[in-house]
């Protein structure tokens, strides 16, 4: 009783022989990406504002303490180095700080808000496969928003120098002594390298867990992603009194010791020790890349299964 | 190849059956119409047609399995929905770009060709288009792509009605040139009449009826029969009847060498019947006839 059957009869007029059709070029992956910065401006706008505003407060305070260049200048060079070089750690940081809230908030949303509004429907009307979908995404935390933070960090390094070489040549005092210590191109090769260790690899499972719960989640994102980690800490404190897990998630985050000698610094001085072996043999990177692998194809799998919300 | 072909086709959302065993078979080069009232499962049909579903039973599109194949298989196959909607805060000029990225059969001076004719600034964001804005962008982004297979789910909802007449007909003269496979769910079921070369309705998970509209024209006659004369029209057994202005509406299935035409035509005034009252004629018989024993099918009904 369940096949009633109907057969649309052939067409009395023969379809015509398909011409060969033309076949364009295409790039999915490529417009993918830019599709993704077109619709989230603040991967690039956040960082840009936050360089202005540092640089605008920085200006300031250059001004203001003018006349206490001059003793800064009379410091011993230890001394004289770190007083240099703290505003440049500081505006790396803030660009780091900026760009670690862009990218998580962007990963909660970037697989929710799609099937929220239904656009899924269109994007997956496309010849674009769900991989080259979540992986596009997955480009901007761990790609796209590292690379802008290198550049617009040393951009913005490059605009502190030019002022604050401005501000001491106008009370005539050496150029050149404040210049030998601050090597931006040292500061730009030690924040490359941090981010690529600690903010990309081992900061991916992080990104691709969050990539995840946005595919999964029908509302309220940010707590699927944060509670689940949470109770599992709390948990373990109050069953076992023991926190191995919260342990573990904040040498992940903070790039444990191994990784990063100068743990809790920024490593752009020239005291940097950059160990890659000890990092590489850390075993909480290879097993963080192997969750990110797994979390980025449960990923895929939700958005080709789940249906928009 | 048949364009579709489904066999046994079956999707349930928990005990909800929402395609009861669908078979299918649309050959290359059909405007197909699916006519059913909510929840009868067109969507569904569609849905699983373009790889957004997945289902139980056999199902081919151009010869590829949608669930498993649908990247690849959007080379093809174009579709627009009323919910299937574009991004609200992407600019026109961007989603052309973009679709010109990802698709290989995407024309873009074409549909910039189409959007010349329409007052749509490319510097517009989608959100600030008005729908039937949106519909006609949607439409000449689709248009511009080779595809063989287009799915067209309730295209013109909440459209006035200029805009829906011109999106048919630009369908119509600048789209369809019999290679192509078009089908079309609506319920303003009376602007597609024409449009179409085959009908089908849907009822609770099931194609309840299916003909070519050559068929449909010459097999089903509606005759306006004036109350004295009711009796012997209904001697020659409708298949329906209605009440309207005081005379009663009678539909009959013809058989191809039937003598009954003649006949009629001494009885009242003899007509093509619209699909609307052909539908509410099917469905609404089968509705009141499977509460009262659902095994018995409704009459009229081609298997």
């Amino acid at each position: 009783m369940n096949t009633e059957s109907n057969a649309v009869p052939e067409s009395s007029l023969d379809a015509r022989e398909n011409p060969p059709t033309i076949e364009r070029a295409t790039r999915p992956f490529y417009w993918s990406v830019r599709r993704e910065l077109w619709e989230n401006r603040a991967i690039y706008i956040a960082p840009l504002a936050g360089a202005g505003v540092f640089l605008f407060a920085f200006a300031i305070s250059l001004t203001r303490k003018a006349h206490a260049m001059q003793s800064l200048m009379a410091l011993d060079a230890a001394k004289q180095h770190d007083a240099i070089t703290m505003p440049y750690h500081l505006g790396a940081g803030l660009m780091m700080a900026i760009a670690l809230v862009v990218g998580v908030f962007y990963s909660l949303e970037a697989l929710h808000g799609e099937r929220r509004d239904r656009s899924i429907l269109f994007w997956k009307s496309l010849p674009v496969s769900d991989v080259t979908t979540v992986l596009s995404k997955a480009t901007i935390p761990l790609v796209i928003l590292p690379l802008l933070t290198v550049a617009i960090t040393a951009a913005t390094q490059f605009v502190m120098l030019l002022l604050s070489s401005a501000v001491l040549a106008a009370h005539g005092l050496s150029v050149s002594t404040y210049w030998t210590q601050v090597s931006l191109l040292s500061m730009s090769l030690g924040l490359f390298y941090h981010l690529f260790t600690v903010h990309v690899l081992l900061h991916a499972p992080f990104y691709c867990w969050f990539l995840l719960v946005s595919a999964w989640a029908r509302r309220a994102a940010f707590l699927w992603a944060f509670l689940p980690p949470l109770a599992i800490g709390v948990v373990e404190k109050i069953a076992f009194n023991t926190q191995y897990f919260a342990d573990m998630l904040g040498a992940q985050l903070s790039g444990g010791s191994e990784a990063m000698p100068m743990a809790g610094q920024m490593p752009i001085g020239p005291g940097l020790q950059i160990t890659p072996g000890n990092f590489l043999l850390t075993p909480g990177l290879w097993i963080g890349l192997a969750l990110s692998a797994a979390f980025l194809a449960a990923a895929v799998r939700l958005r080709h299964t789940r249906e928009p919300i | 190849m048949a364009c579709i072909e489904a066999r046994g086709l079956r999707k349930a959302f928990g005990a909800n059956v929402a395609l009861d065993g669908v078979n299918l078979r649309v050959e290359e080069g059909r405007i197909l119409g699916i006519i059913g009232p909510n929840g009868a499962g067109k969507t569904t049909a569609l849905n699983a047609i373009l790889g957004l579903t997945p289902y139980q039973g056999e199902l081919r599109v151009l010869g590829r399995d949608p669930w498993t194949e649908r990247d690849r298989l959007m080379r093809d196959v174009c579709f627009i929905s009323d919910v299937a909607v574009l991004p609200r805060w992407i600019r026109v000029a961007q989603l052309l770009e973009y679709v010109a990225g990802v698709h290989p059969r995407f024309d873009r001076p074409k549909a910039e060709g189409f959007l010349a004719k329409t007052t749509i600034h490319r510097a517009s964001k989608v959100r600030e288009l008005s729908k039937g804005m949106v519909a006609q962008l949607h439409l000449a982004v689709v248009m511009a792509i080779d595809a063989r297979l287009l799915v067209l789910d309730e295209p013109t909802l909440g459209l006035d009605i200029l805009y829906r007449k011109q999106f048919y007909d630009s369908l119509l003269n600048d789209y369809y040139d019999r290679s192509r496979t078009i089908v079309i769910t609506t319920h303003q079921v009376e602007e597609i009449q024409n449009v179409l070369t085959d009908v089908m309705f849907m009822d609770r998970g099931r194609i309840v009826f299916g003909c070519s509209m050559e068929e449909f024209e010459s097999r089903y006659v509606e005759v306006i029969v004036n109350p004295e004369r009711v009796a012997a029209a209904r001697a020659l057994k409708p298949f329906h009847e209605r009440q309207a202005l005081g005379r009663s509406v009678l539909l009959f299935d013809l058989k191809p060498d039937s003598a009954d035409r003649r006949q009629l035509s001494g009885l009242g005034e003899v007509r093509t019947p619209s699909i609307a009252d052909l539908f509410v004629a099917v469905v609404g018989n089968s509705t009141a006839k499977s509460a009262a024993n659902p095994a018995d099918a409704p009459k009229g009904v081609v298997r």
